[in-house]
């Protein structure tokens, strides 16, 4: 599978990743409205984490392990077999927040609105995810997970 | 009647650790005969959402852990509603309450916990219940079902099951009082701060909380049913129903005989593996161990249980697997309040290091122990709350920046790279073709 890796020395932490993440996940898929006008506010799956000039641009790896998934109180996560991504039942999910607690990133979001946590799904219906090809420094790079990683 | 052909996994319990453990031997092993034996008569369900089911409306449905086909996609044969009342482990054998017996090649303790009961005058009242399973949340359902009247309870216990049932019967528009032992409501899980966000939210819907108390005895005016609660005080709270929410402790009756070792719980190594040979437990049945502590301890939450069962099963299937450990960890979001807590939650003695951050109606404070993190609570904000368990979990030395952990801005980034870069996608594979291609840079114009 294909993940999303960061080269850090060369973010900038504009946020731009989180900026067009929100946009993909916003019913009008504009900009303005995505930010100013929509409710329930849509939700960027990603993070950018800051300190001095480190910045980091954070999603979900679906990792080999995932915690999330053992944790989850009501098997609303789950691995989807045709993708290996870590996937959300929303029907199924409460938004207890168990998973926030479980993941070493602290990346499942919790849509306060709708009482789900909501998370990456590296763009299903893209090509490539958007916050990569809309990164300006060539900071984030979606590649295929390396054999010797596997 | 004996089962003349040995099953291969036999597992009893069909909740977290019981599905954890299947899913495991099921990665490891297509074809070995797997039974579950559970007296519940439910397909596996999520049973943290009995109070969702209780709050209605909630459809039963929706509380599935797992998808419907899941026991005929993993060729697991059930036997639901049936209760094991033995185990042998010399023979190789449980015996079951209908009469069955059962022989087994590997075999899993995943009995769970069951509600402490108290002795207490008026326990055996109608309107007396318990709040630990799907059946419990039905009977209470029915019972409320029969009054049109406005309903009060008395919730005894101010645990997480006290304040679940609450949560419930508060959106059931039933009036409720918590009795509370101790000196505040959720102390196992909660410090005193943190538990102040529940109060708060309790008593904007007028729950009355009474703590530094507890229930002496239920009352009944009406020949079997319950008329109040009468307190350690003598103070009464006139009531229709009562829940006992004192705790919870081990399902251990079918080892009682067995000699296989048990301590609160069923004393279970790294692998899962309890005394006997062949014999695993995990979930709240078990004592497996827990990181903070370095020793093994009760640590009944549901994450714990599925992973402890994932190893089980892993072990039980010839894949040697240890046990990371466990600690206490939950989530709550009781009223819309979200806080997060794992390990300790207030330090045992001045040997622990507490570090506190207060801001915007927000909470967070860890309790660090030799460099490594021994606890932490998060409320009002639970966000990254995932990055300090982990820390706690892998025992990472924090103490270089341990003030980041209750930050405002705390992330990732304010860990060292050593500890983030295992935790993403790692270094970015060389020689993969970036999405735009690279321009040659502008010439840089000094002067003119």
């Amino acid at each position: 599978m294909k993940k999303v890796y960061i080269k850090e020395d060369v973010c900038i932490g504009c946020g731009l990743c989180e900026v067009y993440c929100r946009l993909k996940h916003s019913r009008s898929k504009d900009l303005v409205k995505a930010y100013k006008k929509e409710t329930p506010r849509p939700l960027s799956r990603l993070r950018v984490d800051e300190s001095g000039i480190v910045s980091l641009s954070v999603r979900c790896q679906h990792c080999d392990d995932a915690p999330c998934i053992g944790a989850c109180l009501t098997g609303a996560l789950s691995r989807d077999p045709s993708t290996s991504l870590v996937i959300v039942d929303e029907e199924r999910c409460i938004g207890c927040g168990t998973c926030t607690l479980a993941c070493p990133l602290g990346i499942p979001k919790l849509d306060m609105a709708q009482k789900k946590m909501v998370k990456c799904d590296l763009c299903q219906d893209e090509e490539i995810p958007v916050c990569v090809a809309n990164c300006p420094n060539e900071a984030l790079l979606y590649a295929e997970v390396e054999e010797a990683l596997t | 009647m004996v089962a003349t052909r040995k099953i291969k996994y036999l597992i009893i319990g069909n909740s977290a650790g019981g599905i954890g453990a299947a899913e495991a031997i099921r990665e490891v092993d297509k074809a070995g005969t797997i039974t579950i034996v559970s007296d519940e008569p439910y397909p596996t369900y999520s049973r943290p959402l009995i109070s969702e089911y209780l709050a209605h409306p909630y459809p039963v449905e929706k509380m599935a852990y797992r998808q419907p086909d899941f026991y005929e996609k993993n060729k697991i044969k059930t036997l639901l509603g049936e209760k094991v009342i033995q185990v042998n482990p010399d023979k190789r054998t449980v015996k079951l309450e209908s009469g069955t017996t059962l022989a087994w090649q590997k075999l899993l303790l995943a009995t769970g916990g069951t509600p402490i009961f108290p002795e207490m005058e008026g326990n055996q009242l109608k309107g007396v219940f318990t709040f630990n399973r799907l059946d419990d949340s039905r009977a209470i359902d029915g019972f409320l079902n029969q009054y049109r009247n406005r309903v009060r309870a008395v919730v005894i216990g101010g645990g997480l099951i006290g304040v679940s049932v609450t949560e419930a019967l508060l959106r059931r528009g039933i009036e409720v009082t918590i009795v509370e032992m101790k000196d505040w409501i959720l102390n196992t899980i909660l410090d005193e701060e943190a538990a102040g966000f529940e109060v708060q939210a309790l008593a904007q819907t007028g729950t009355n909380i009474i703590t530094g108390h507890t229930a002496e005895k239920i009352n009944s005016y009406l020949p079997g049913e319950v008329s109040g609660v009468t307190l350690d005080d003598g103070r009464v709270f006139p009531c229709q129903m009562a829940v006992i929410a004192i705790g919870v402790r081990p399902r251990l009756e079918v080892v009682a005989e067995s000699g296989i070792k048990i301590n609160r719980g069923i004393v279970v190594d790294r692998r899962m593996a309890t005394s006997a040979p062949d014999i695993y437990a995990c979930g709240d049945a078990a004592e497996a161990f827990d990181f903070v502590y370095g020793v093994n301890r009760l640590t009944p939450v549901w994450p714990n249980a599925y992973e402890g069962g994932r190893v089980a099963g892993l072990n039980m299937a010839g894949t040697q697997t240890e046990y990371q450990g466990g600690t206490a960890m939950n989530a709550l979001k009781y009223f819309g309040v979200y806080i997060a807590s794992a390990g300790l939650v207030t330090p045992p003695d001045d040997s622990y290091e507490t570090l506190i951050n207060r801001y915007n109606g927000i909470y967070k404070k860890v309790i660090i122990k030799k460099g490594k993190l021994a606890g932490m609570v998060f409320a009002g904000d639970i966000e990254k709350s995932g990055i300090v368990y982990n820390l706690m979990k892998d025992r990472v030395d924090v103490s270089k920046f341990k003030e980041a952990l209750v930050a405002d801005d705390f992330g990732l980034a304010s860990l060292p790279e050593s500890v983030w870069r295992d935790w993403l996608a790692g270094a970015p594979p060389e020689g993969v073709p970036v999405i735009t291609s690279i321009e040659k840079p502008e010439e840089l114009v000094i002067g003119d």
